[in-house]
């Protein structure tokens, strides 16, 4: 077994605690783990990609290379766009629709890829695409977007859903876990 | 117990079981988490934010001498503030043991240079240790620590951004309390006069020399620090750090020399090695380190710099290409012909303090000496408010010498914060206040380090561990320096400032302006969010101050309410009175 998980947004959505999660049940689980991540500079709004990498083998790189990633799970449109050529062949994606747009678009200095839908379905060896957002809120936080994420990757990764809960408990903070808990169970059914 | 920790966060551990007893530290990143882990240990480590990294190393070089293990972080560029310092005490060794931790950051993630630490560590005559991942992270502060105190000497721990922000799995193990050792008087070892200081040099070469040789015997966690893992002759690499792990990911059937102490370094034993192997490729980030020195041992290098950049990180990918692998197969066609997503420009937050002196240099078209802090950001559009940045501190003397060439101070200013004038800009005030200047300098007071994460200052009221220290006055420490004209304001008061800053840079005698708002990532602000009206008329005011709540929809400004904090500034900058709090809040 060997996963290579691409974690993708923008500053403040809440990627790190999304690889947080996962990595700490793949350590529970026996397997090794490195993770990646961004700090500084990068956080101020821009973009930010959290790297994942899980095996039942040893793991010597942190980072996920073009070509490598397995899943990504893309927590803006424009970001999943951004990270197409790490896909690997068959590789899924999961996407949230939600769009924050960039300040060069925003300012009319650059055009929004018109083409980043199509691409991101022709490319995809299976794409789940869905408002990630609008389940959060549902599930009582529009915050919540990373566990709602997780909860619908978590089909293609090897934990059962006990194993979630019981990670989400160890690591979030106790007035968040039943948000949290809730936000998850209802990504896994998007 | 094993647990999942970022590199730094492995460090610190190391440092806590190694039994570390001081830190002192200047935040940067890479390295801020390091110093941040350990001020959350509890009263058996002493841990204090210094205002400089040149007082942090003289800080925990005292302590060292007093007996107790003791710790300084920095990034690269800290190392050239700490230099004076660092390349002395090298010669005079250590009490209880002492390492400095410096992180480069190779591609630039969060810096202004890609410099390579592992030179200072050479030119210092310091061993220079280079982990390769968060379990390293961990042993090799333990080591660093016993060859500290066995050889008598500074260790340079080096890290960089991939060492210091991955993570990865690492057993814990407990403190080692330790006596501290007592102080003994030597001043033939801690005075350096030049008479000593000629001995200490050659004391110095001497540990070097028995390092090196020592080299194949230093284990950290049990294992070597240096390694052979002998697989296929036909290729053998020497490499180290995150490195490593490239080279382990694209050449598994490579022979590998991985270094873990790099300098001095092992020549003997890469003589060995490279006599095992047909061809030997160096394999390093960065400025030809290894390479050059392998070279001038005369030891023949088949790759090295020929093949890979001085410039930005390595990844597996790029070693895979240059020894002719195949590339893992990408999803998509590597040929196709695909619009490049638009960039994601970092910016300042919504709510920032900064943003409204930015909005008023930018208007004024004011000619801005920057520094080093998040409010370099006002570089970028839409206020492109910032010409320079170089260095911590850096504005002040910039802007005087840059009035002394053209003789004129009138709509020029230095621009910097709270943090960083604390850390190098009070010398370059003092020397305005000496020299004659007539210039302006405005210091940002958001009473906190913002950009690397919010870390205490000495202007903050409190210290690395959260309790209350007392605060620096700005306003008196500028008068104290002779500065007469100094005037204090929120830069949320737009239409004041402006007038502030036309009167201040006119003036033609020299004054500080000192913007006072508190960074909104610590006052955690959500007031109500505010909303545009059918007023708008679509001016475009509101976006010359870059928030990232406000986008253009249709030709027409929207406020995103999930992003708006509801600080108002765009309600002082809109000239129709056209924004507004909306009525139910969130």
């Amino acid at each position: 077994m060997k996963k290579n998980i691409l974690i993708v947004g923008v500053g403040g959505q809440g990627t790190l605690l999304a690889s947080v999660l996962l990595g700490n049940l793949a350590l529970d689980k026996g397997f090794d783990v490195k993770l990646s991540e961004v700090h500084g500079m990068s956080q101020r709004g821009g973009d930010v990609v959290t790297h994942v990498r899980i095996s039942d083998d040893r793991v010597f790189s942190p980072l996920i290379e073009k070509g490598e990633a397995d899943i990504i799970i893309a927590f803006e449109k424009l970001e999943a766009y951004r990270w197409l050529p790490f896909l690997a062949e068959g590789g899924v994606m999961y996407v949230n629709e939600q769009q924050i747009m960039p300040m060069p678009v925003t300012l009319g200095q650059v055009d929004y890829p018109e083409e980043a839908d199509e691409l991101i379905a022709k490319t995809a060896g299976r794409l789940i695409s869905f408002d990630a957002r609008a389940i959060a809120e549902e599930a009582g936080s529009g915050k919540a977007v990373n566990v709602v994420l997780l909860g619908a990757a978590s089909r293609d990764l090897p934990f059962s859903e006990d194993e979630w809960m019981k990670v989400i408990e160890s690591n979030v903070k106790p007035k968040f876990v039943e948000l949290n808990k809730v936000a998850f169970a209802r990504g896994a059914k998007a | 117990m094993k647990r999942i920790m970022l590199g730094n966060e492995a460090f610190a551990r190391g440092a806590w079981e190694a039994g570390v007893s001081v830190v002192s530290s200047y935040p940067g990143t890479p390295s801020t988490e390091v110093t941040e882990a350990l001020a959350k240990c509890g009263d058996e480590i002493h841990v204090e934010w210094s205002p400089n990294e040149k007082v942090g190393v003289e800080v925990a070089f005292g302590a060292g001498l007093g007996g107790a293990r003791a710790l300084s972080t920095m990034k690269h560029v800290g190392l050239n503030v700490a230099a004076d310092p660092f390349y002395t005490a090298a010669y005079n060794g250590v009490n209880g043991g002492l390492v400095l931790l410096v992180a480069d950051d190779n591609g630039c993630h969060s810096s202004q240079n890609e410099q390579d630490s592992r030179f200072h560590g050479r030119s210092a005559g310091v061993p220079v240790l280079e982990p390769a991942d968060p379990q390293e992270c961990k042993d090799f502060m333990i080591t660093a620590y016993e060859l500290s105190e066995k050889y008598d000497t500074i260790v340079l721990m080096r890290s960089g951004t991939r060492i210091s922000h991955s993570r990865g799995i690492v057993e814990e193990g407990e403190r080692e309390e330790r006596e501290i050792i007592p102080y003994e008087k030597n001043f033939t070892k801690y005075v350096s006069m030049p008479a000593m200081a000629r001995k200490l040099h050659i004391a110095q070469e001497k540990r070097l020399a028995q390092i090196a040789s020592d080299a194949g015997k230093i284990t950290a966690g049990g294992l070597p620090v240096n390694r052979v893992e002998m697989n296929d002759p036909k290729t053998g690499i020497v490499t180290s750090g995150i490195c490593y792990q490239y080279v382990k990911e694209a050449l598994p059937e490579a022979s590998v020399f991985k270094m873990g102490i790099t300098n001095p370094m092992p020549m003997a034993d890469i003589a060995a090695f490279a006599s095992k192997v047909e061809k030997l490729y160096v394999i390093e980030e960065g400025l030809p380190f290894f390479e050059e020195q392998i070279r001038a041992a005369g030891i023949p290098v088949h790759g090295g710099k020929d093949m890979f950049t001085i410039q930005g990180e390595y990844s597996a990918n790029m070693i895979r290409k240059a020894f002719g692998k195949s590339l893992p197969q990408t999803a998509l066609d590597e040929n196709a012909d695909i619009a490049a997503a638009p960039g994601r420009p970092p910016l300042l937050c919504a709510g920032c303090p900064h943003k409204g002196l930015f909005y008023v240099l930018s208007k004024l078209k004011t000619t801005v000496m920057g520094d080093i802090g998040c409010y370099t950001l006002a570089a970028l559009p839409p206020t492109n408010a910032i010409d320079t940045c170089l260095c911590m501190g850096g504005s002040i003397g910039m802007e005087h010498g840059f009035e002394k060439a053209t003789g004129s101070s009138s709509n020029l200013v230095a621009v910097l914060g709270d943090s960083t004038f604390l850390h190098s800009g009070i010398t370059g005030l003092l020397n305005m206040v000496y020299n004659g200047a007539k210039g302006t300098v405005i210091i940002l007071d958001n009473r906190i380090t913002g950009m690397t994460g919010h870390q205490q200052n000495p202007g903050s009221g409190k210290n690395a561990k959260g309790e209350a220290a007392p605060a620096v006055n700005f306003e008196e420490l500028v008068r104290a320096l002779g500065v007469e004209h100094i005037t204090v304001i929120d830069p949320f008061e737009v239409k004041e400032l402006e007038e502030v800053v036309r009167r201040e840079t006119e003036r033609r005698e020299l004054s500080v302006i000192i913007t006072r708002r508190p960074c909104v990532m610590i006052t955690k602000q959500t007031d109500t969010p505010n909303t545009i009206t059918d007023r708008c008329r679509e001016c475009g005011q509101c976006m010359k101050i870059g928030c990232p709540a406000i986008e253009m929809k249709d030709g027409r400004p929207f406020i995103m309410q999930a992003s708006c904090v509801g600080c108002g500034l765009c309600r002082r900058v809109c000239p129709f009175d056209a924004i507004e709090a909306v009525k139910e809040g969130r």
